[in-house]
């Protein structure tokens, strides 16, 4: 079918990317008897999944029995701050709890209740005690259970194997992918009836980032470029807790988990300073008091929630603030404090990879002292705008599940309801993708036009015996975004933002690579970079448009939130076979209207 | 501050050499951050694997000063003074500079017969936190295999990689063998194929592990003891059949719904 003159695999369905989504949507395709390719750019087991500390979202009410799927759906729409898919919400609410149960099957062990249980966790901005966990370590839970699900299928892992470009046939539907080895530079090609885009986030195109070097928005910008849309761009959460010091580990994550068990934050002079930073919003369900918020931990009935625990984003703008204020601590931070508030023991039971880290990397005792934290740049609500059955994209045979996706958690995620996306929405892809090669329209060609492109441009770099090292490059885009498109951002910055970035497309196409084509990661970079500058395209030019404050963007010049604005997503679109640096087109659609059983849930709650 | 030099190996399999690099000392650092300044300036071609910076993906395995350690977690000025040494981990094959070729773990991690649990029932097992813990310490293993890198049996041993799983994979199998849920016998199968009668308990494995786990005493003698009890002891061969009852007992109890 394909003729391709690279290596070449044939596969029913290929996923890229083998973090939680792409696992689950691999076990689900393989289930239902189909020949399932994944392809990852690092080791099995390393993706960024690992990373989440603190829990998995899922109203299984095994603490709280009050606790069901419409406290979770309408907890997730609030912290969404109503810009939300309502279905992607909805359908995750009520299925977390069967994927996570699910995985107990495939062998995860899970912190346990006293009667035997799954325990459950607090988090910000969930009613109930609902995060599924086991210490702090749930991601690694997570990946290596649904890892060794994999394996134990059977399934074909592609790994240090970095994809490109998606290829389309003649009809305009996604027929598969052309990729390079990273071992040896040697590029391969993969012809499927579906692809499933699995690939997370985009936090390294920032300076203070809790994201690792994968997180360049592959996915994201492959489905720009193959003709689907990006929605919600502008929203980026910046995670409250991300080290400070030493500078070497700054944005490194410190879990939510720390004030979920207790932990709370204090500025230079020593005060709970998130009293101070209630929105109207919460205000009723939230306390005033120390004394009710410190009842609240054993007893939920007995006083309102601590105000460390409100969603991300009202969390970290007040961080930000105290910082600006002048009651920042030596490191331009301010405190998480558990030490004064629960015994070492407990501390290092509950928390020990954060006690690990602190003492390795900073050489701070979490039991004796308080930690040093501030906003770090930790995921993207944006993605690809995706039906919630399906996950399919506007481009036929094209799919995507988990950070790539956009639309569940609309203008802020609520903490651990990622890794419950990953396995709710994973699953939904696997049979999304299978449901479209049984309807039985899938791509009959494989555009080797495409594949020679992709591959001209990816070696361009070689020919050219002058000109820019990617790392400067990269390390320039992360100042300015940080700079200019960062937790608070205004109309002038974000201008200079969308100009730099046309400077930058323009620099990248001068890089010039040192050494070989064999596992080089100045290479490696120059093949990440279009997308890094793609997705920050639509970021700045979403936040351009969102004149007005809302979850994870905030407009200095615009601080509240607009109820105009809240009835629009902003979408983002390249005609099909445009170049990557061309001129992308961003245009408002409405939101989703929530249908009036499921409002009446969101009105009972205001 | 002064000055911090690296000595690393650079090369691929047909042959390679040290190079120096000597850059201004940063505040804090660890060795990872030191090899991304030398890429970003003098090499931006110098491979070396890394994901997520902060000890828990253990992509970043390499040896500094001839120990196995994960670069992310070590820190510059905890390491003795003078010319630090990264060299890639040696019981691999070499890819290019500090990047081995570790497919034998993942060949390894194929033959491992999966969980076997009974059916769930409505609302999901009943487990309880005594019983989970043991497997638990084995499930934060993060696979940076420091403890397959440092292991004689396969370090020295090249052909011993046919028949013997090593130490990462011990705690693998002790903990599905401990796995509350579990109802798979795989004891033949560590014996025979996986070579666990190779490991004379040198500890080595449990020293350089990241994660602290106690791999030799709380996963490979107690697998010892089950294995070996199992196959030559008549008596504990008997033990075994009730030992065995009681796991499948034990999976029994994790399907009766709660009084």
């Amino acid at each position: 079918m394909t003729n391709s003159p690279y290596e070449h695999h044939e596969y029913d369905v290929l996923i890229i990317g083998a973090g939680g989504a792409g696992l689950r949507a691999a076990i689900e395709a393989k289930q239902r008897g189909l020949k399932v390719g994944i392809i990852t750019k690092s080791l099995l087991g390393k993706a960024h999944t690992v990373m989440a500390e603190g829990g998995m979202a899922a109203a299984m009410g095994n603490v709280y029995e009050e606790d069901n799927w419409m406290v979770h759906f309408r907890d997730t729409m609030r912290g969404g701050k109503y810009l939300n898919n309502y279905r992607m919400a909805e359908l995750h609410a009520k299925e977390a709890p069967d994927r996570v149960w699910e995985l107990e099957q495939w062998g995860a062990l899970f912190d346990r209740t006293k009667d035997g249980k799954i325990l459950q966790r607090d988090f910000g901005g969930h009613r109930y005690a609902r995060l599924a966990h086991v210490g702090d370590r749930t991601g690694l839970e997570l990946i290596r259970t649904l890892q060794q699900k994999v394996v134990s299928m059977g399934t074909d892992v592609f790994m240090e194997c970095k994809v490109l470009r998606l290829i389309h046939d003649s009809a305009g539907r996604v027929a598969g992918c052309v990729a390079y080895w990273r071992a040896n530079g040697e590029f391969v090609t993969f012809s499927a009836k579906a692809v499933i885009l699995a690939t997370g986030g985009v936090g390294k195109s920032w300076k203070f980032t809790s994201n690792s070097w994968e997180g360049t928005g592959d996915g994201h910008a492959m489905a720009l470029w193959a003709g689907a849309e990006l929605i919600d761009m502008e929203c980026i959460q910046f995670h409250p807790t991300g080290m400070v010091w030493p500078l070497s580990v700054r944005g490194l994550l410190v879990t939510e988990g720390v004030r979920g068990d207790g932990g709370v934050l204090r500025n230079s002079e020593g005060k709970r300073f998130m009293f101070d930073y209630v929105a109207d919003m919460f205000r009723a369900e939230t306390a005033d008091s120390e004394e009710e918020a410190d009842r609240w931990y054993d007893d939920h009935a007995a006083g309102r929630r601590p105000p460390e625990l409100l969603p991300r984003d009202e969390v970290a703008r007040a961080i930000n603030t105290e910082v600006k204020a002048g009651r920042g601590s030596p490191h331009g931070g301010v405190y998480l404090d558990i030490a004064s508030r629960r015994s070492a023991e407990v501390i290092r039971r509950r928390l020990p990879s954060m006690y690990h880290q602190f003492m390795e990397l900073a050489g701070v005792d979490i039991t004796r002292e308080a930690m040093e934290i501030g906003p770090t740049c930790h995921y993207i609500m944006g993605g690809v705008k995706v039906d919630a059955e399906t996950t399919a994209t506007k481009v036929p045979g094209l799919f995507a599940a988990g950070e790539v996706a956009g639309g569940m958690h609309g203008a802020n995620r609520l903490g651990g309801n990622s890794l419950s996306d990953l396995i709710v929405f994973g699953r939904r892809a696997g049979m999304g993708a299978a449901e479209y090669i049984e309807a039985g329209s899938v791509a009959t060609d494989f555009d080797l036009g495409e594949v020679e492109a992709a591959i001209a441009e990816a070696l361009a770099p070689f020919e050219r015996t002058s000109g820019e090292n990617p790392y400067d490059i990269q390390r320039d885009l992360q100042e300015m975004m940080q700079s200019n498109v960062g937790i608070i951002r205004t109309a002038s910055e974000i201008d200079e933002a969308i100009v730099e970035l046309e400077k930058f497309s323009e620099r990248v196409q001068n890089i010039a690579i040192k050494g070989g084509r064999a596992y080089n990661p100045g290479w490696n970079l120059a093949t990440d970079l279009p997308s890094m500058l793609s997705v920050s395209k639509c970021t700045a030019r979403g936040a351009r448009e969102r004149k007005e404050s809302r979850g994870g963007h905030t407009r200095e010049d615009f601080p509240k939130a607009s109820a105009e604005f809240g009835k629009v997503n902003f979408a983002h679109s390249l005609p099909q076979g445009a170049n990557w640096h061309d001129e992308i087109s961003t245009n408002p659609v409405p939101v989703m209207t929530v249908p009036a059983e499921l409002q009446a849930l969101l009105e009972e709650a205001k | 501050m002064g000055d911090v030099t690296l000595r690393v190996w650079r090369g691929d399999a047909s042959g390679g050499d040290f190079e120096n690099y000597t850059l201004p000392q940063g505040e804090g650092e660890v060795v990872l951050d030191v090899i991304h300044r030398i890429q970003a300036t003098e090499a931006p071609d110098l491979a070396c694997r890394w994901n997520c910076k902060a000890g828990k993906c253990g992509s970043c395995a390499v040896e500094i000063n001839g120990q196995p350690r994960l670069m992310c977690m070590t820190r510059m000025d905890t390491l003795p003074e003078g010319t630090v040494t990264v060299t890639p981990m040696k019981t691999f094959p070499i890819i290019r500079d500090l990047v081995t070729d570790v497919s034998f773990n993942y060949a390894m991690a194929e033959r491992v017969p999966a969980l076997l649990p009974p059916p769930m029932p409505k609302g999901g097992y009943r487990m309880f936190q005594e019983d989970v813990e043991r497997s638990q310490e084995f499930r934060k293993c993060i696979e940076c295999f420091m403890c397959q890198d440092v292991c004689h049996v396969i370090r020295d041993h090249e052909e011993n990689k046919q028949h013997y799983a090593g130490p990462r994979f011990f705690i693998r199998y002790a903990e599905l063998e401990m796995h509350p849920l579990d109802t798979n016998d795989r004891r033949d199968l560590v014996r025979e194929d996986m070579g666990l009668g190779y490991c004379n308990i040198t500890k080595c494995c449990t020293e350089v592990c990241p994660e602290h786990i106690k791999i030799t005493d709380n996963a490979i003698i107690p697998l010892k003891e089950r294995v070996v009890d199992a196959h030559y002891d008549p008596v504990a061969w008997l033990g075994r059949k009730i030992r065995r009852k009681t796991k499948v007992s034990a999976a029994d109890a994790a399907v009766q719904p709660l009084p």
